[in-house]
């Protein structure tokens, strides 16, 4: 029988995020290069490097910093498989698919002609393609190098270095943690109505399946926040957050820092 | 229309870091003001809702599914402020956590998204939903056209962006930096989907929530609907006072319909057979089309009513009589479904 893709996609959606978290929660908690640096260190270099990556306008300062990206994720054990998988394999499907026209499309010099089709790649094309490809490769290798190797409780409470108000990295805390307890319930949902189908849904009752889901889960989510708002009141708040702040630098966070600043400084340097 | 890092400059990203912190800054100011301390959890609960509904495959007519933003639905149950927030710690969360969308491009995604999202989907939902009931079949009416609405702008928006990176960035061989395709094809491209595919799943969800509750929480639906009443009972049903704007709005329309009479030339495939006989075509007017012309002869050819001297006024009359026409056929098939619910 063909899966009924509403009930399927969406549990399969809701497990891919779970497996995710799981295993961005396992690689932070290992020991490895990146996890031992200051939160605060990693936030800004990853950032610098980013923006080194996005303002550069030569392939080999982005190939440059794609190779840092790759050795730092080696010296804090990210399994290979992951960095294949889940971040180049994915960056490169979806970017090479929306690059590829531009092999043809992308006004320039002719350097060769499809055989069949006849149409014709130009050399600017082909290196308009390979910008996008690298730095979307380079730039998501960073980003996710990030997250792998920080728990997340640590990259919103970095985010302060960055003057993000106090309210929202407690609204953001919250909301990551309510993503999982929603996640949860409609996945519970969905599976309690697969547990009782014997056939497969028209298209009009997965409709109403959906909606009526998403119907539930908002009538739950403005029940939880008058629960969560009760409970936080019930603990004293009265409109003030705090954070933390539990972060202390080291010798080598200071060094990292400024190996980050200079790395990236010379990137946009030598890019320009 | 998640733009991923390194497709948009970094002056780009800056522009719209800086364009989207002043609707920030006053949406949080403004939900600060009015929630006080319950801000936190309602920001954080829905902002979750809005992350896990994007998960949602919604089967769409033709066997197709698409993924709706639920930024209209956003809009109407928090108001506009409220969802440019929620939106945009979700749309934060996804960049950061999932790599759904680009760090730089946070604030580009954040500004079509959330913030043109939620304006766009507000005010239509105001525009059409008026005064009526909160029950009313209109207002789901208005939930589904502001959905659609609000995110076929913000796709317009994200093709803008990708679509003037070519323009303005190329390296010295003129190889583009960044996304290569110029507007003329990144519209097409990006609409083409949205109008169809991704604007029908926003339509869907926006009117298929509202629907559901009308019927269940019909609470949840008056934050956006001052002075509304609960039922079609107290709201008097569907009168014309209900539905004044939107007259006043066709008047103004009417009264400016002889603006058209400025333009020269004639619309494209539009062509009568006397337009195509002086662009002197090289085979002639098709014999198909000049046969086929002559079956009808419509009482107001070319919006001209032949008794008129006055092509402006003619224009006008034109108008008034057509929407005249669609009133009466609306009145009409408003009077069969009440006489069949009489009788049922």
């Amino acid at each position: 029988m063909r899966p009924n893709r509403v009930v399927e996609g969406s549990i399969h959606g809701f497990f891919r995020v779970l497996e995710h978290t799981l295993e961005s929660e396992d690689l932070a908690r290992r020991t490895g290069l990146l996890q031992s640096l200051d939160p605060r260190v990693k936030l800004l270099g990853f950032l610098g490097l980013i923006v080194a990556a996005a303002a550069s306008r030569k392939l080999e300062v982005i190939g440059a910093i794609f190779a840092l990206a790759s050795v730092l994720a080696v010296c804090s054990r990210v399994p290979l498989r992951t960095l294949v998988i889940r971040i180049w394999a994915g960056a490169f499907a979806f970017t090479g698919l929306i690059a590829l026209p531009a092999l043809f499309l992308t006004p320039g010099r002719p350097l060769a002609r499809l055989p069949l089709l006849g149409w014709v790649v130009t050399a600017q094309g082909v290196r308009g393609a390979t910008y996008l490809i690298s730095r979307v490769e380079t730039t998501a290798t960073l980003s996710m190098l990030l997250v792998l190797c920080t728990p997340w409780t640590h990259v919103l409470k970095a985010l302060r270095v960055l003057r993000v108000p106090v309210v929202l990295v407690v609204i953001l805390g919250m909301t990551y943690r309510y993503i999982l307890l929603m996640i949860g319930t409609a996945e519970e949902m969905f599976e309690s109505r697969r547990s009782r189908m014997v056939g497969r849904l028209e298209p009009k009752q997965a409709r109403r399946l959906a909606i009526r889901t998403a119907g539930v889960l908002l009538s739950k989510t403005m029940q939880l926040s008058s629960d969560v708002y009760l409970a936080m009141q019930s603990r004293g708040f009265r409109g003030e957050v705090y954070v933390l702040d539990e972060f202390a630098m080291r010798r080598r966070d200071w060094t990292w820092l400024a190996l980050f600043c200079a790395l990236g400084a010379a990137a946009i340097w030598m890019g320009h | 229309m998640h733009i991923p890092d390194g497709y948009l400059s970094p002056a780009t990203c800056a522009a719209l870091y800086a364009s989207s912190a002043p609707f920030w800054y006053v949406a949080l100011r403004r939900v600060k003001r009015l929630l006080s301390t319950k801000l936190i959890p309602l920001l954080s609960v829905f902002a979750a809702f809005s992350f896990v509904v994007m998960m949602f495959n919604l089967p769409l007519p033709g066997g197709t599914t698409g993924h709706a933003v639920g930024v209209s639905i956003a809009s109407i149950v928090l108001g506009p402020w409220a969802s440019i927030l929620a939106i945009s710690i979700a749309l934060f969360i996804q960049a950061v956590f999932f790599g759904d969308g680009g760090i730089t491009a946070f604030g580009a995604n954040s500004f079509n998204m959330a913030i043109a999202g939620s304006l766009v989907a507000y005010f239509t939902y105001r525009a059409i939903s008026g005064k009526c009931a909160i029950v009313s079949r209109r207002r789901v009416f208005a939930a589904g056209v502001a959905g659609y609405l609000a995110i076929n702008v913000a796709a317009l928006l994200t093709a803008i962006e990708l679509g003037i990176q070519p323009l303005l960035f190329r390296d010295a061989s003129g190889a583009p930096l960044y996304a290569p395709y110029p507007l003329k094809i990144a519209i097409p491209a990006m609409m083409a989907g949205h109008l169809t595919v991704a604007g029908l799943a926003e339509l869907i969800l926006s009117a298929g929530l509202v629907a559901w509750l009308q019927r269940t929480h019909p609470s949840l639906l008056s934050a956006t609907a001052p002075g509304a009443a609960q039922t079609e009972a107290e709201a008097g049903g569907f009168g014309w006072l209900a539905i004044r704007p939107l007259l006043v709005g066709l008047t103004a329309l009417m009264l400016i319909t002889p603006l058209g009479i400025l333009a020269v030339g004639s619309a494209w495939g539009e062509w009568s057979p006397h337009d195509l006989a002086n662009q002197a075509l090289p085979a002639g007017v098709p014999h198909g089309l000049e046969r086929l012309s002559s079956l009808w002869t419509a009482p107001f050819p070319s919006y001209s009513p032949p008794f008129l001297r006055s092509s402006s006024f003619g224009y006008f009359l034109s108008a008034a009589f057509g929407s005249g026409l669609i009133l009466l056929a609306a009145l009409a098939l408003d009077w069969v479904i009440a006489a069949r619910r009489r009788s049922g």
